[in-house]
């Protein structure tokens, strides 16, 4: 080994052991708080999921069949939503299913509810998005398994976990298209609003945000799938759902059941998908 | 007459040194100076106008002249660097420049409403929840609100619309409800930023009128900034002429045309059709200027081919054309009259200079004498006066 490469290797900066050592302080001192916020998210998770299952199957897809209808007014949508979820049904995946969906709905709200304050605050603020861009490139960039680790560590096994990491894996998400939405407001209805009087609160509420809602609609769909894709890593720590059948496919290769359950996710995707586009305002 | 808005000394710069350039302004330095010395933007520099309530005051100018940033200072969607903008509030008088937030929101809401280049409408709401939007800002209840918008779109003649959604409309539609969102505030004071300037001739035409039609009625005060001279003869009462951010020349129509102050402003109005401004009052020899002959009578022309005897209270007591005794008619009934040798028209100062010409085109090249209210001699037009009016001479 040449001498340079030597004394760069000999002078090796712990990132790993410092990493360690900074979990290994929080699991050592508040290990209670996170197992009780752990144990108390699975309950939620547990019990919205049991909730779901004591309805029959068949009559939960014709209830969210009702409400994409209510959401989209589209007789076409209701129908295929239904057809898609009867296929799920029929293929004996029904509770995965309702178990993944409701991780997802879970993990997508919270990344929505962190991540569109977070945006418009940094649409604002330049200097504030200049300091959160690192932050989100991290998020998003860093191998999924990377941090499964201390995540596993704080929180243990199940579904809390698994949604924690979507939520991680989401929020960029959704704060870099709030973000997007408000700084692309146009300037001129901006002015309409300051030249008439707005209060801050006013100019957000009535001008900023009706006018960037398309691009956050858009957030919420991109969310949705992106939740959907993080759930079978999710298995991995323990999170339910079709994310665990693959899983199980993968280990056992069972071609089989590998392609019914990645079905029933790209199923559930469509359908999430066409329910959540909402188009916003006067129609183009 | 109140006043409804001052200017005083106003200077505005865009950018971090302020002090460094109000320095720059102090010895006169131009905006490319500024610009290359401190890498600010002069907006405009000393800039003072006084505009009276009831007035249409436009401010002129190429594009970059400093005119728009003059008029977003009056309500503070541009930060004065130094100087004042008195607003009128009510009975008292605010300075914009340093009232605290409160007090400009309340301007913004009550005292002076603003119409925009590019409409500034919210593509999400109806015609009628974009007028009503500045009502809604300042918290007026839905009930009246709903009243005052009716009332402002029967007004622009938009009540069939009301609706629609902002882009379903055409341009000089959307900029009728823009009119209409301002009236609705019933703001006295109301800024225009290029109101008509995206709008195609046509349409830029009928709105004009139909603004001069409403300001007849609401007689607001009202600051319009605009590019066209035309514009600004036809809906102007007073006219602000700016250049690199400085005011050139300030006055009324046809000081403007009739007096330029400089090459900037004379380049300006090369292009316009002084008919359009001119009246007879503009182009007018005084009687005192007149040749008198003898026993009261006065030559109307250089060539000596008319004459009228004014008696002790400035009345005409006969007239003569080529030796022969003439009457007098008015020019407003030029058309009417048959065409004869022996007659001479008057006009009053009011009376535009096309009526004037029109007049003389019929008599045979004949002078036109001017008479005011009370029918007194005041003055006289001859052929000469006119060519070199019309030729700025």
């Amino acid at each position: 080994m040449d001498p340079i490469s030597k004394f760069l290797t000999d002078y090796k900066i712990p990132i790993g052991p410092w990493g360690k050592a900074f979990f290994g302080f929080l699991t050592d001192n508040f290990d209670t708080i996170f197992r009780a916020f752990s144990n108390g998210l699975n309950f939620i998770l547990d019990g919205a999921v049991n909730l779901l299952l004591m309805v029959p199957p068949v009559l939960l897809a014709l209830v969210i069949a009702i409400i994409a209808w209510f959401l989209q007014r589209s007789r076409p949508l209701a129908i295929g939503v239904f057809l898609g979820l009867i296929f799920i049904i029929n293929q004996n995946l029904w509770k995965q299913t309702v178990q993944t969906l409701v991780l997802v709905v879970a993990a997508a709200a919270m990344a929505m509810a962190i991540g569109v304050p977070l945006g418009i605050w940094a649409a604002h603020k330049p200097k504030v998005y200049r300091f959160m861009l690192p932050v989100l490139d991290l998020m998003q960039t860093l191998p999924t398994f990377v941090y499964l680790i201390p995540v596993l560590t704080l929180f243990g096994l199940g579904n809390a976990p698994g949604l924690i990491v979507t939520i991680i894996f989401v929020i960029p998400t959704a704060v870099r298209l709030t973000h997007l939405g408000v700084v692309s407001v146009p300037k001129a209805i901006i002015e309409a609003g300051e030249a008439f009087g707005a209060t801050k609160r006013q100019l957000l509420w009535k001008v900023e945000l009706p006018s960037a809602l398309p691009t956050i609609m858009a957030g919420l769909t991109q969310s949705i799938m992106l939740s959907l894709s993080m759930v079978v890593f999710a298995a991995l720590i323990g999170a339910g759902g079709l994310g665990t059948e693959i899983n199980r496919a993968l280990g056992s290769r069972r071609i089989d059941l590998g392609l019914e359950a990645g079905l029933a996710i790209v199923v559930l995707a469509i359908v999430l998908d066409r329910m959540t586009r909402i188009g916003v305002g006067g129609k183009k | 007459m109140t006043v409804a808005v001052d200017f005083k000394n106003v200077d505005i710069v865009f950018g971090a040194d302020q002090a460094g350039s109000l320095a720059l302004i102090d010895q006169g330095a131009t905006r490319a100076e500024i610009l290359e010395k401190t890498g600010n933007v002069l907006g405009c520099a000393g800039a003072s106008l006084t505009v009276h309530e009831g007035e249409i005051s436009v401010l002129m100018g190429l594009s970059g002249s400093g005119k728009s940033t003059l008029l977003r200072a009056v309500n503070r969607l541009n930060v004065v660097s130094r100087g004042q903008v008195l607003v009128k509030d009510g009975d008292r008088t605010v300075d914009v420049v340093t009232c605290d937030e409160a007090t400009l929101r309340r301007l913004r809401q009550k005292q002076v409403a603003m119409v925009f280049q590019q409409f500034g409408l919210l593509p999400w709401r109806t015609v009628e929840e974009n007028v009503g939007f500045g009502l809604e800002l300042a918290g007026v209840p839905e009930a009246e609100r709903k009243a005052r918008v009716q009332k402002q779109l029967q007004l622009v003649h938009l009540d069939q619309w009301s609706k629609k959604y902002a882009h379903e409309l055409s341009g000089g539609m959307q900029q009728r409800v823009g009119l209409a969102r301002a009236f609705a505030t019933e703001a006295p004071i109301l800024l225009m930023d290029e109101p008509f300037s995206a709008l195609d001739p046509l349409i830029r035409t009928k709105l004009q009128d139909e603004l001069l039609q409403l300001q007849a009625e609401l007689k607001k005060t009202i600051i319009f900034v605009s590019h066209d001279l035309e514009e600004a003869l036809k809906i102007g009462s007073h006219i602000t002429i700016m250049e690199g951010g400085r005011i050139v020349q300030t006055g009324a129509p046809e000081d403007i045309v009739l007096r330029p102050a400089n090459d900037y402003v004379r380049d300006f109005i090369a292009n316009v059709n002084p008919l359009s401004v001119l009246t007879a009052w503009n182009v007018m020899r005084d009687r005192r200027d007149l040749e008198q002959g003898d026993n009261g009578w006065v030559w109307l022309d250089r060539r000596k081919t008319t004459r009228f005897k004014i008696d002790d209270h400035g009345l005409v007591a006969a007239a003569e054309r080529d030796g022969k005794p003439a009457v007098w008619v008015s020019c407003a009934d030029v058309e009417r009259q048959p065409e004869e040798g022996a007659q001479v028209f008057w006009a009053n100062p009011g009376t535009p200079l096309k009526t004037v010409m029109l007049a003389m085109h019929r008599s045979q090249t004949a002078p036109v004498a001017l008479f005011d209210e009370g029918s007194r001699f005041v003055g006289a037009i001859g052929i000469r006066d006119v060519l070199s009016a019309v030729l700025r001479r």
